[in-house]
């Protein structure tokens, strides 16, 4: 099929485009958090650093919770926001 | 020789090539031959979706080089490492749906036949893909052979040769017998064995290291820029680890192997499993394997060459039998990224050369043939270059990853999400941030303090959108003016 002959008005391009927002809104808070804490408790001497469960905070908290924090959200996303659909050509006689 | 260690790794290759002959049934009731070895007849399940995404992007890099680095540079790499937790499901939610949507309208194999059928079957777009993903695809992978190769020659003492012998015959075999569907079976298997086997040596580190505190007391003692973010010298600057979040995360929908993926599976249920199953596993193992190099590093604090810590560490902190088991994860990391890299070569060879510019007219049976044999020379070629590789293929390979993204990022983007974007843009595109990543690279190298695929990325954008609006009138069917 050429491209020309592909209706941009399928309902389901319409999902399509908001599920990529979704990623790309995925992947602005990931990199927020994950910068955030990194340079914002890990800039300070060495010295002052504290630790959580043996590894200093800033990389707990960019590196380890920064990682759960992706794969509950990427698990929310997936329940609550992104919808099925089919991707056979029912339409393809119209 | 050490058989407790060669035992498993011995299961390991055998059940790897049971999966290839399953496989090949498949190939022997398909009516559609290409579609079924190139994309396994785009049956994929989540589960199996979301390991070989993982599998094939999660190369040696991740299993040798990136845990060899963070020995060097301490904590600082493992947070470079982690922007890899975003290709686990930008990938998927970006090229996502819509993707799937026009491979099938498009009846697309390769990233190649989406880009043809998109930019109105433009020649010259579709012979400037084929070329640089044969060449860059075709290095990216000889590389990796080299290092599956002196992976075996270091756990087994077998010579390089012998060594480059056995992984050659594996791979090639169950690809060629097996087709997309051995592939994708063969990386499930081994992105278990890398998940499990990141999981043994990580505890079995923190154990010798004396626990979590113990080790970072000792890199502390050792050097405290180890447990910063900037690098073992401060040399790691926010923006430079930043600029990595472009190469190793978003960077990577762009790369072939991975859009073929985003083609292949069954059903936006499938998809949906996948982008959980996919930032679960990529997380847990780019975390661990990373954390691991730096928690070597009390342990065995004189390692020279950082592309050994992983396999010493292994050795050092595991009893032999279970370091078997272990030591196949890298190996299996290396043949999962190298049996996706020969079928997408060989799919660029058959499909985007032989189908399109040679023999058109081929028959089912002819295109088998041709099929079978251009994967078994491609093997072949690999494995010669493979024994002593040339400086150009070392330098090529360097090359490949951002050369593809820079060449190929906007053309799929834009391709699929703005409806103006037309053939010559793409072309422009292609043109300028693939030859202005050749000469970044080259003359400039991490301009500005940002990795050397970031300008280029934004130079072909610009080239893109530049040239689909000056050019708009000449090619703007009507047809797309009413959708848009």
């Amino acid at each position: 099929m050429k491209h020309s002959q592909i209706d941009q008005n399928d309902p389901r391009f319409k999902i399509a485009n908001k599920e990529a927002l979704i990623g790309v809104g995925l992947v602005v808070i990931n990199f927020i958090w994950w910068y955030g804490f990194a340079y914002g408790l890990g800039s300070v001497p060495p010295e002052e650093y504290t630790y959580v469960f043996g590894l200093p905070a800033w990389f707990f908290y960019s590196c380890v919770v920064g990682t759960l924090l992706m794969i509950v959200l990427v698990i929310i996303v997936v329940k609550g926001f992104l919808t099925e659909v089919s991707f056979e050509e029912e339409e393809e006689n119209r | 020789m050490n058989w407790q260690v060669m035992f498993p790794l011995v299961i390991f290759v055998i059940s790897i090539f049971v999966v290839g002959f399953w496989s090949s049934r498949y190939l022997k009731n398909s009516t559609n031959f290409l579609q079924e070895y190139f994309l396994g007849s785009r049956e994929l399940g989540g589960f199996i979706l979301a390991m070989t995404m993982v599998a094939t992007y999660g190369s040696a890099s991740s299993f040798i080089g990136g845990p060899g680095t963070a020995y060097t540079q301490g904590l600082g790499w493992v947070l470079l490492a982690m922007a890899q937790v975003a290709t686990g499901y930008f990938t998927l939610l970006i090229l996502g749906k819509k993707f799937a949507i026009y491979a099938r309208k498009y009846k697309a194999i390769t990233l190649i036949d989406f880009l043809r059928s998109r930019y109105n079957n433009n020649k010259s777009v579709s012979i400037l893909a084929a070329f640089s993903i044969i060449i860059f695809i075709f290095s990216a992978m000889a590389a990796q052979w080299v290092g599956g190769a002196r992976l075996i020659e270091s756990i087994t003492g077998l010579s390089y040769t012998s060594a480059l012998f056995i992984f050659a015959i594996c791979v090639i075999i169950y690809v060629i017998i097996g087709g997309f569907r051995a592939v994708a079976v063969t990386d499930t298997i081994q992105g278990i064995v890398m998940l499990v086997g990141t999981f043994i040596i990580l505890i079995g580190t923190i154990i010798a290291g004396g626990g979590i505190s113990n080790i970072m007391a000792e890199l502390v003692s050792e050097n405290p820029n180890l447990v910063t973010p900037f690098g073992h010298d401060g040399g790691l600057t926010p923006a430079y680890v930043s600029s990595f979040w472009i190469l190793v995360g978003v960077g990577v929908v762009a790369l072939p192997q991975v859009t073929v993926r985003a083609m292949s599976y069954k059903s936006s249920k499938a998809m949906h499993r996948a982008l959980v199953t996919g930032t679960i596993v990529v997380g847990f193992i780019m975390l661990g394997m990373h954390l691991i190099g730096v928690f070597a590093r009390p342990i065995l604090p004189d390692i020279e060459v950082g592309d050994t810590v992983m396999p010493m560490i292994t050795m050092e902190v595991l009893p032999p039998w279970l370091a078997g088991v272990v030591l196949a994860a890298p190996l299996a990391a290396i043949m999962s990224t190298v049996d996706s890299l020969l079928l997408l070569v060989s799919s660029a060879v058959v499909k985007d050369v032989y189908l399109n510019f040679i023999k058109p007219e081929a028959t089912n049976k002819q295109i088998k043939q041709v099929s079978f044999s251009v994967t078994t020379v491609l093997g072949i070629l690999v494995f010669a270059i493979a024994l002593s590789p040339p400086d150009l293929l070392i330098w090529l390979n360097l090359f490949a990853f951002g050369g593809l993204q820079s060449a190929f990022i906007w053309p799929v983007i834009m391709g699929l999400y703005w409806q103006r974007g037309n053939e010559h843009g793409a072309l422009a595109s292609m043109i300028v941030g693939s030859s202005s990543y050749i000469i970044i690279h080259n003359f400039a190298p991490n301009m500005m303090g940002v990795h050397s695929v970031v300008f280029p990325i934004l130079f072909s954008l610009i080239a893109f959108v530049l040239v689909s609006f000056l050019t708009e009138n000449a090619s703007f069917s009507s047809t797309n003016k009413l959708h848009a």
